[in-house]
């Protein structure tokens, strides 16, 4: 029988995937995508506990609905960052991002 | 075993081994293609949760839309060989960072969720529609979906201007 903690460690496992990619790789847009991801493990938990703990509330799915309207958003001006840093340095390669770096 | 439950598993284990081909493979047009597939799988678990709706949502915004501006980023930054984009860091105590925090993160985590006592209610959930979720966004929280509605307006002004780049004078 499918429980609620089925769902939690189902995310858990998303979100650590997300976070490794966010740490271990090179190029800057596939960090974003690691981002989309461990967003996407939140969205889950939201709608799984809803379900689970208080049904027929909404809460949840409305959370949900908050957190990919602000992903939306920061994937757009993430692409857009990495964009402009690519016509300055020709490169998305995260380890030439070092302007601040003294 | 129900069927509900077997369509879980079937979407978990979808959705997992989707995410693993993003974060893994070599080629990063590879790697969006696996992400479009790991949305859908979400989008699958929100419909098999009774959120039909956030799953139509999903499946708009993120596997319609958010996946396209991806793709075509790609496509505009990517000059190098199209095997190597995708590489892992080079310094290997970077990686083994990464390992060590998801690992740590993943087991801490399953852990803690399998030995709580969740407080699981008896109600049966049931797909309201949209009605109900209407019906949070007009009235109590009215004042979030404005914001919201303002953040959009200010991510979109954002990303112009910071992908068309300022002229000098």
């Amino acid at each position: 029988m499918i429980g609620l903690a089925h769902y939690l460690i189902l995310t858990s496992l998303l979100f650590g995937i997300g976070i490794f990619g966010v740490l271990s790789k090179r190029n800057a847009i596939a960090v974003l995508m690691s981002v989309e991801l461990m967003l996407n493990a939140v969205n889950i938990n939201f709608v799984a506990v809803e379900k689970f703990v208080t049904p027929g509330t909404g809460l949840g799915q409305m959370i949900a609905l908050f957190v990919i309207v602000v992903a939306a958003a920061e994937v757009a001006v993430g692409l857009a960052l990495v964009i402009s840093i690519y016509r300055h340095k020709k490169s998305v390669n995260l380890n030439d991002f070092n302007l601040l770096k003294w | 075993m129900s069927l509900n439950d077997m369509v879980f598993i079937v979407l978990a284990i979808i959705t997992l081994l989707a995410a693993l081909g993003v974060v893994l493979s070599r080629n990063i047009m590879h790697a969006s293609l696996f992400l479009v597939l790991t949305f859908l799988g979400v989008a699958g678990i929100y419909f098999q949760l009774n959120a039909g709706f956030i799953g139509l949502v999903q499946i708009m915004v993120y596997a319609g839309a958010i996946s396209v501006l991806i793709i075509f980023s790609i496509m505009l930054v990517m000059d190098v060989e199209i095997g190597k984009t995708n590489l892992f860091n080079q310094s290997v105590p970077t990686i083994l960072t990464g390992v060590y925090v998801s690992v740590l993160l993943v087991c801490g985590l399953a852990g803690a969720i399998w030995f709580t006592k969740w407080p699981v209610s008896s109600i049966q959930a049931v797909d309201q529609g949209v009605e109900k979720l209407a019906g949070l966004l007009l009235g109590p929280y009215v004042v979030s979906f404005e914001v919201a509605a303002i953040l959009l307006l200010v991510a979109v002004f954002g990303a112009i201007i910071l992908a068309k780049g300022v002229e000098d004078k």
